[in-house]
Order: C-alpha cells, then sequence, then structure tokens
C-alpha cells in the first residue's frame, strides 16, 4: 500500500511547547500527499489547530522540520509561505469589500490590476458567489463571508489550503450542505486541503485520510472506514462513533488470533494481527449488535441475557440500554425499518443480545 | 534537531512583536523615557548632597528637613484634610448618581448624564477660573478659621472628583444580577431594604475604589486649587509649585518622592480592588 | 432599568442631592463666567454684563490669535508624536505573552498616577543646564577628552569636541514643551489604542500575513482601519488635555511658549481682566466639545458600519 504521490506536506518529528511545561505537539511525523484532501480530528486542546498554524507559520515549532513541497520552512515567515489559511473566524476584512478581500493576497504579490479582475471574478464563481464583489462583509450571511474566506485563499493557488474549523459557525443545515460543496470543490480546484476539525463527522463524510490526534500525538492515521471499522486504541474507538468497551485479559496471542478471557462474557477467540498483551480492550459498535427475545442459533455470535435498563427513541433509531446478567452495561442502537408506534423493548424486559464474533473489535493499545 | 533561540526561549511567532528588535527598541526606549526622570528624583532625594547631580552618599536629612519644613507640613495637612472630607462627600454624591443612571429611566437623562461628564471633560484651567470667579462674586469670606477657610477648594475638589466616583461605581453596578434583587423582594425586602441588605454590599467594592481614586484626585489637584486657594490656605502641590519655580532642590525631591509613594500606593490599592470586583462577578 | 415612577421615593433621595450640587457648585460658576465673557470691565473689581461681543473680538487680536495657533500646533505635534510612540507600543504589549501584559500596563499607567506637577518638575530636575543629562553627557565629554589626550591628540579632541563643555539649552524653549507633553500625555494614548488592538481579531493580522502582506503592510492596510475608531479616540483624549495645559508651558516654556491656559490664568490672576479671559475659556471648552462631538460622531459611524 505504498502511497506513490508526492509528498506536498512534510511533517517530520515536529514538537511544541508553550512555555517550559506545555507540550501542545508531542514528536509528529506526518506526510500529506499533493491534492488529498487531510483531516486533523481531535478534541480540544489535542494540539490539530496548533499544527495547522505551524504550518502556516503563525507558531514556530520548537523541534523538527516542517517542509511544504520540499522546501524547509524554518524561518519563512506566513507571508511567504505557499500555503493559505480559511480562519476559524474567517477574518474577512470588515473594511474591504468582497472584491478588495479577494484581491488583498494578489495585489501582496504585486499582480498586475488588469489580471487581478479576472482571477477574482473566477474565484468568486468558484465559490458560487459571482457578482458579489462589490458587497460589503456585513451584508452578507456566515456561509457567504466564509466563502469569501475561501475564495481570498484559493484565488491565489496556493500548494495547500488549510482550514480552521470552516464549518463550526454554521447552522446544521447549512454545515450538512457546504461538506458536500467543499469536497466537491477540493475535487474540482485539485489543491490539497487540510481542515482541523473536532467534528468526527465533518472528518470521516469529506477527508481521504485523517489523523486522530490526542494529547499533542496522532493516535491513528487512516482512510475514514479504516478508521470507524478498524480504530486501533480505545481513544479513537471512544472519539469515534459510540462503542460498547470492555475490559479483557490475554490469555494467549499469535497466528493472526488472539484469545481472551472478558468477565461477564467468557472466553473470546478473535481475529487479531499483531502483539497484544495484559490488560487490552473489546469492543463493539452499537449498531452491530442487535436483540432478540429469545437466544439467538448462530454460533458465530456472541450472545449475552440481561435487563432492558432504557429505551430512546430518536426517530430514526432506537438506542437500547441493557444490563447484562455478567454485569456489564451495553447500548444497542436499532434502526426504525417500518413505521411502528411500538417501542422493541421496555424497561424491565428480558432479552438477549447478540453480535457476530468478527464484528468484535480488538484494542490493543 | 532543537531550535533553541535567544535566552533558551521558544522561537518566536510572527505577532510575537516583543520578539522583534524594532520594536523592543521603541518599547525600550518609551519606559526609559517615562521613568529615568521619575527614578532619578526618586534617587537623588537619598543624596547627601546640596549640588544634587553627584552621588555623595545616602542620607535621610532631606526628608528629615522636610518634616521640619512647618510652611510644607502645613500644606501636607491641608491636603490630607482637604482630601479626606472631598472624598467622603463625593463617595455620597458619586454612589447617588450611579444609582440614578444605573436603575432608572427618565426624560432627558443623555443631557443629565452629558452634565455629570462635564467636570471630567473640560480643561481643568477652565473648571480653575470659573471656582475662582464664583467664590469671588458670591462673596465667600476669606478669613475664616482653619478648617473652615479650606472649604472653598474642598467645594472645588469635591465638584470634579465625584463624577469620577460615579463612573467607577456605576461600572460596578453593571455587574449586578438583577435577580438577587429580585429574590430578596421575593423573601419580603421592600424598596429600602433592598438597598442596604443587597445592593449596597454589591457596589463595596466599587465604592471603595471610588473613594481611593477620589482622594488621589484631590490630594494630585493643582490647576483647580491654584486658582481656590489664598496665602492663607496653600495645600502641598501649590507649595511644591512654588518651591520649585525658584529651583531644584533635594527637599523637593523628597517632597515629591513622599506624594509619589502615597499616590501610587492608593492607585494601586483603587486598580486591585476594581479587578478584584469585576473577577468575583 | 426602570421608570423613574416606580420607586419615586428612591428615585427623588438620590438624584437630589448631587444634582443640587452639580447646578449650584459647577453649572452656576460656569454659567457665570459664560456671563462675564459678555461683559465689561468696571473698576477694579466690577463687571457689567452688557452683552457685547468685544471679547470674542479680541482673540482675532494677532497677538491672541497667534497663541492660539501655537497651542493647536503645540498640542497637535505632541498627540501625533504620542501616536507614533504609542501605536506600536500598544502593539507590543497587546500581543505580549499574557503573563507580562498586566505588567506592563502597569508600567505605562503608573507615571499616569503620579502627580503631573512631580512629572514635569522631573523633566526639569533632567533637562535644566545643570541637570542630569547635562551632568552625563560632560562627564561623557571629560571622558573623551581625557582618552584623546592619553593617545597625544589632545589637539584634535578640542577639534571635534570644542574648546570645552556646552550644556544644552534643553529647557525654557518650545521643543521643551513639546517634550513635557509628550512625557505627559504618552498614557492617554497608549491606553485607548491598547483597548481597541486588544478587541481586534488577531485573525485578522494573520489573514493579513497568510496572504502575503509584510508586516508594515499589515498594520497600513488591516490594524490602522480597523482600529480607526481607537485612533480617533486617543488623538482626541490626547489632544483636548494638551490643548488646555496649563503646567507645562508653564513650568517648561520660554517667555514666549505660552499657551492659551496661561494667557486664560494671566487675564484672572495678574491682568485683572475677567470677561477677557472668560471668553477665552469658553472658546477653550468649545474646541474641547467639538473634538469630543467629532469622536462621538466616528464612533457612531463605526458601530453602524461594521
Amino acid at each position: 500500500m505504498t502511497d506513490t504521490r508526492k509528498t506536498i506536506i512534510g511533517i517530520n518529528g515536529i514538537t511544541k511547547r508553550f512555555g517550559s511545561d506545555v507540550i501542545a505537539v508531542d514528536n509528529v511525523s506526518i506526510d500529506i500527499k499533493e491534492g488529498e484532501f487531510f483531516a486533523l480530528l481531535g478534541p480540544s486542546g489535542c494540539g490539530k489547530t496548533t499544527l495547522l498554524r505551524m504550518i502556516a507559520g503563525f507558531e514556530m515549532p520548537s523541534e523538527g522540520q516542517l517542509l511544504v513541497d520540499g522546501q524547509d520552512m524554518e524561518g519563512v515567515s506566513p507571508n511567504k509561505r505557499p500555503v493559505n489559511m480559511v480562519f476559524q473566524s474567517y477574518a474577512v476584512f470588515p473594511h474591504m469589500s468582497v472584491a478588495d478581500n479577494v484581491a488583498y493576497g494578489l495585489k501582496m504579490e504585486g499582480v498586475a490590476s488588469k489580471e487581478i479582475a479576472g482571477r477574482v471574478e473566477e474565484a468568486l464563481g468558484l465559490v458560487q458567489l459571482p457578482g458579489y464583489g462589490a458587497r460589503m462583509p456585513d451584508q452578507l450571511s456566515g456561509g457567504q463571508r466564509q466563502r469569501v474566506a475561501l475564495a481570498r485563499a484559493l484565488v491565489k493557488r496556493p500548494k495547500v489550503v488549510l482550514l480552521d474549523e470552516p464549518l463550526s459557525a454554521l447552522d446544521a443545515k447549512l454545515r450538512e450542505a457546504m461538506q458536500l460543496e467543499l469536497r466537491n470543490l477540493q475535487a474540482s480546484v485539485g489543491i490539497t486541503f487540510v481542515m482541523v476539525t473536532h467534528d468526527q463527522d465533518e472528518a470521516l463524510s469529506m477527508a481521504d485520510r485523517v489523523a486522530v490526534m490526542q494529547s499533542g500525538c496522532v493516535r491513528q492515521l487512516a482512510a475514514p472506514r479504516d478508521l470507524y471499522e478498524y480504530p486501533t486504541s480505545r481513544f479513537v474507538a471512544d472519539f469515534i462513533g459510540k462503542m460498547n468497551l470492555f475490559q479483557a485479559q490475554v490469555k494467549s496471542c499469535g497466528g493472526g488470533e488472539v484469545s481472551v478471557s472478558v468477565e461477564g462474557i467468557g472466553d473470546l477467540r478473535l481475529p487479531h494481527e499483531g502483539e497484544a498483551s495484559g490488560e487490552i480492550g473489546i469492543a463493539v459498535r452499537p449498531e452491530k449488535t442487535t436483540v432478540s427475545p429469545d437466544k439467538p442459533t448462530d454460533t458465530e455470535c456472541v450472545a449475552l441475557e440481561g435487563t432492558v435498563l432504557q429505551v430512546a427513541y430518536h426517530g430514526d433509531e432506537n438506542h437500547v440500554h441493557l444490563k447484562t446478567d455478567g454485569g456489564l452495561t451495553l447500548s444497542v442502537t436499532l434502526p426504525n425499518h417500518e413505521r411502528t408506534l411500538v417501542a422493541p423493548a421496555k424497561p424491565g424486559d428480558r432479552r438477549w443480545i447478540s453480535w457476530r464474533q468478527k464484528d468484535t473489535l480488538v484494542l490493543a493499545d | 534537531m532543537a531550535k533553541k533561540s535567544l535566552f533558551g526561549l521558544e522561537p518566536a511567532g510572527p505577532l510575537d512583536y516583543l520578539r522583534k528588535w524594532p520594536l523592543l527598541t521603541i518599547m525600550a526606549l518609551t519606559f526609559i523615557f517615562l521613568y529615568v526622570p521619575l527614578l532619578t528624583l526618586m534617587a537623588f532625594s537619598f543624596n547627601d548632597s546640596r549640588r544634587n547631580i553627584v552621588w555623595n552618599g545616602f542620607s535621610l536629612k532631606y526628608y528629615a528637613k522636610l518634616f521640619q519644613n512647618d510652611d510644607l507640613m502645613i500644606a501636607f495637612g491641608n491636603s490630607l484634610t482637604i482630601a479626606f472630607v472631598s472624598t467622603i462627600i463625593s463617595l455620597i454624591l458619586g454612589a447617588m448618581v450611579a444609582i440614578l443612571l444605573w436603575r432608572f429611566r427618565f426624560s432627558f437623562k443623555p443631557v443629565y448624564e452629558g452634565a455629570m461628564a462635564l467636570p471630567i471633560v473640560i480643561p481643568e484651567i477652565c473648571m480653575g477660573v470659573a471656582m475662582l470667579a464664583f467664590f469671588a462674586r458670591i462673596g465667600w469670606p476669606n478669613d475664616l478659621p482653619w478648617p473652615l477657610s479650606l472649604a472653598n477648594i474642598t467645594i472645588a475638589h469635591i465638584s470634579f472628583t465625584f463624577p469620577f466616583v460615579a463612573v467607577i461605581v456605576r461600572a460596578r453596578l453593571a455587574g449586578f444580577n438583577m435577580e438577587e434583587e429580585e429574590a430578596a423582594r421575593d423573601l419580603g425586602a421592600g424598596d429600602w431594604e433592598v438597598y442596604r441588605d443587597v445592593i449596597i454590599p454589591h457596589m463595596k467594592p466599587g465604592l471603595v475604589a471610588g473613594a481611593l481614586l477620589a482622594f488621589t484626585l484631590s490630594l494630585d489637584d493643582f490647576v483647580i486649587t491654584f486658582f481656590t486657594s489664598g496665602p492663607e490656605t496653600v495645600t502641598f502641590p501649590v507649595k511644591v509649585y512654588s518651591m520649585v519655580r525658584f529651583s531644584v532642590t533635594p527637599e523637593v525631591n523628597a517632597a515629591s518622592t513622599v506624594l509619589i509613594v502615597i499616590t501610587v500606593f492608593l492607585t494601586a490599592t483603587a486598580m486591585w480592588l476594581q479587578n478584584k470586583g469585576a473577577k468575583k462577578k | 432599568m426602570e421608570s423613574w415612577r416606580k420607586f419615586k421615593q428612591v428615585f427623588w433621595a438620590v438624584g437630589i442631592p448631587p444634582t443640587f450640587w452639580l447646578v449650584l457648585f459647577f453649572l452656576v460658576p460656569l454659567a457665570l463666567i459664560w456671563l462675564f465673557s459678555f461683559g465689561e470691565k468696571q473698576g477694579v473689581v466690577g463687571i457689567d454684563i452688557t452683552w457685547t461681543l468685544d471679547n470674542y473680538i479680541r482673540v482675532f487680536n494677532p497677538d491672541i490669535l497667534k497663541i492660539f495657533w501655537k497651542s493647536l500646533g503645540v498640542a497637535g505635534l505632541a498627540t501625533i508624536i504620542c501616536l507614533f510612540v504609542g501605536l506600536p507600543v500598544a502593539l507590543g504589549i497587546v500581543y505580549a505573552p499574557n503573563k507580562y501584559k498586566g505588567l506592563l500596563l502597569l508600567l505605562i499607567m503608573l507615571p499616569f498616577w503620579t502627580n503631573l506637577l512631580i512629572r514635569t518638575y522631573a523633566l526639569i530636575a533632567v533637562l535644566r543646564q545643570r541637570g542630569f543629562l547635562n551632568f552625563t553627557l560632560e562627564w561623557f565629554d571629560q571622558k573623551m577628552r581625557f582618552l584623546f589626550d592619553l593617545v597625544g591628540l589632545g589637539g584634535l579632541g578640542a577639534a571635534v569636541l570644542g574648546e570645552q563643555f556646552q550644556a544644552l539649552e534643553l529647557l525654557y524653549n518650545d521643543k521643551a514643551v513639546i517634550l513635557g507633553l509628550v512625557y505627559v500625555h504618552l498614557p492617554f494614548m497608549i491606553l485607548p489604542l491598547y483597548a481597541a488592538l486588544e478587541r481586534l481579531d488577531r485573525s485578522y493580522l494573520e489573514a493579513s500575513l497568510d496572504l502575503g502582506a509584510g508586516h508594515l503592510r499589515t498594520i497600513w492596510n488591516v490594524v490602522v482601519p480597523l482600529a480607526l475608531p481607537g485612533i480617533v479616540s486617543g488623538i482626541i483624549i490626547t489632544f483636548i488635555p494638551a490643548l488646555g495645559s496649563f503646567l507645562t508651558p508653564d513650568l517648561l516654556g520660554g517667555p514666549d511658549s505660552a499657551m492659551i491656559a496661561n494667557i486664560i490664568e494671566r487675564q484672572f490672576k495678574s491682568a485683572n481682566d475677567w470677561p477677557f479671559g472668560s471668553a477665552l475659556s469658553f472658546l477653550l471648552m468649545y474646541i474641547t466639545f467639538g473634538a469630543l462631538a467629532l469622536r462621538a460622531i466616528m464612533a457612531r459611524n463605526s458601530k453602524d458600519g461594521i
């Protein structure tokens, strides 16, 4: 699975300290490939924004090397870097018209004014704002202002566009539409996008690859599907999507299999490549489990009996929370396939919870 | 691969302006400009030499002289008396204005607020001559016994300090949670009890800060006092002014140092109390 | 905020005393000199209110007019110097590490709390002919001469440094007044600038840098237009007290460094021409109100604009 595309941003062992005791980014190495849509995902304070700001040149790495298109960025000020940023607050200059905002970067480059007008109009067309050039930012909606910020970055034809939480200030409906639009725009212009987000849904639906960060470190770097279906650590499993997590004790490991003992479930043999020992995590996603009144017959299943604690109705889904007789608390997501006014279970009901053994995740980390 | 920069600091970002030498230079020169005169003045008040530009060794003799200088001590006593009385009255008046403007809606309120701001904004000299003309015109007696002889200066001081108190106390009141008052009323407090039990306790940090500010303003004032004081009612700044006009002497340095220390201490306390009040909110 | 009718007792109780004080001991004195400004001198102390405009017309006397222009010029120049020094200082403090910000602001404000008279006196002590600055210069001068003599080039030393040390005349001229005004009013400029820049989202500066502008272009294209209300505020807050300064020109200026306030003082204290002094006071106040109105208009426009 070697990636033959050119590395456009090389992050080599970068560490960023604030003061003497705060480590915002801890020895991170990532290669971002030309033309990809890359997402840095993590909870607030994980260092993702600091990393993005180091690429832009607003923070200087304490240690490590940053290459953009093969060039070392040490000592290169932000105004000399071939990257442009879309700020979280958009930072559209309120005292300049839309056209002046978009033209600003070109003027600073010294592009001829004849050429500027054409490129500004082209960039505004690209972000679906043709003819908005004369407007002032305070006449625009939040979504439109974001498009201006995007046009302002794209018009410079940078090697990389950096997006800091680009959709966080938009309302839910608009956010979804913008997710699709940003994705399409990136695909059509072919410029590398690096996006910072705390919203897993955003990262999964938009990015080609996602780096999940925690406390300054990259915990997992993978394509969205890999990340969701094969998380390698408890942190990633829990952070992305919902998860039923259990503690397990490794009994033996090897030959592509791990044998574990889980309190409340018993012994399980699960497929697993690589090392595992001592305490590990075993997990299953709620939507991969189901409930039934009787014990399932399928022997490839893990089945546990328990009592329903609560059923939460979400419209499209029911979330059933149960406590097994072995003392485990689980939640099961049941999609509403059919129109019905009857709940699938009620508190106090006895039910069997089951899932296919191969859907069980082994979280060695 | 570590990129430690100067003094082992983390490398500077583009907006760390203080780490850029042109700005650092301007900043350093500004602070030198602001502080060197004051610090040399204070340092040389401890100099054991008449010719006050050569350091001759540490001495407190000019402070001793200061305390033996009867004129200066009387002036200092006058200043403290005036500051004390005017602080109390402007505190009461200022708090009233603050409540009035914070609490109530009434006709011509912007005009009223504008008039209250006038003593803060008009040039001191205009207020000084207005006070001079006023006291002369109403025939204010010049021969009252001390401390009544200080009354006209005190009145003038109150007129320009209480609007400052009002501004500070009003800022404090702006942070008052109206639900506290509603809770008090809900529990049976009447119109006056609400003030006694809830609002005035909330105002307290603002009142202390306002009082310290009023005291400092009064103690420091020269221009307005200059026009209202007579030969028998000299205040500390007016006395220092007449000394400065003649020459630069170690006594004046010592007197100045005393006043600097007092005002800086009072204002710092006021600021600290105000911050503390703001944080609590 | 409630209608005063709801709590009439409280309203009158807190309203009457300060209003009474303000009217009697502030507005009446002001009204008095306003009346005087339309009056004529009668004898030694008498003033007849004749509604004459002579006192205002006398301002157009070339001597007085010259002082007016000079005051505006001196105060204006001091304000501009404050702006050019204050803007970088304010910018530096805004982007200083958080733990130093408070300290730096405190250091800016500390001299501001010190008595005006004492600060002016401190400048005198530094700048006068036998002051610390000249003394320091003389010390360097002597050391230089000593060095020249040491290498046997005493003649050259005398040629470069002059026959003997000449103390610089730093006091009692217009330059000293301007320096004094800058010294006294710099914090007035820095604090509103700091407040304006502090409110400015740093992303605007970063966006400008990101789009290829250097620091100076960022300051000119982004910081100055966006902080304009604060800059105007700073200019006016500095200019008003500088224009009305009495002590600084009185103590640091030469015989012809007088500003408006000094002329006003002369009318009341020595020339005994109260009507004319009153007219000058009101002109000074009208200029002040004009500047404040300008600031209010700018503030309103910027609120509408953004």
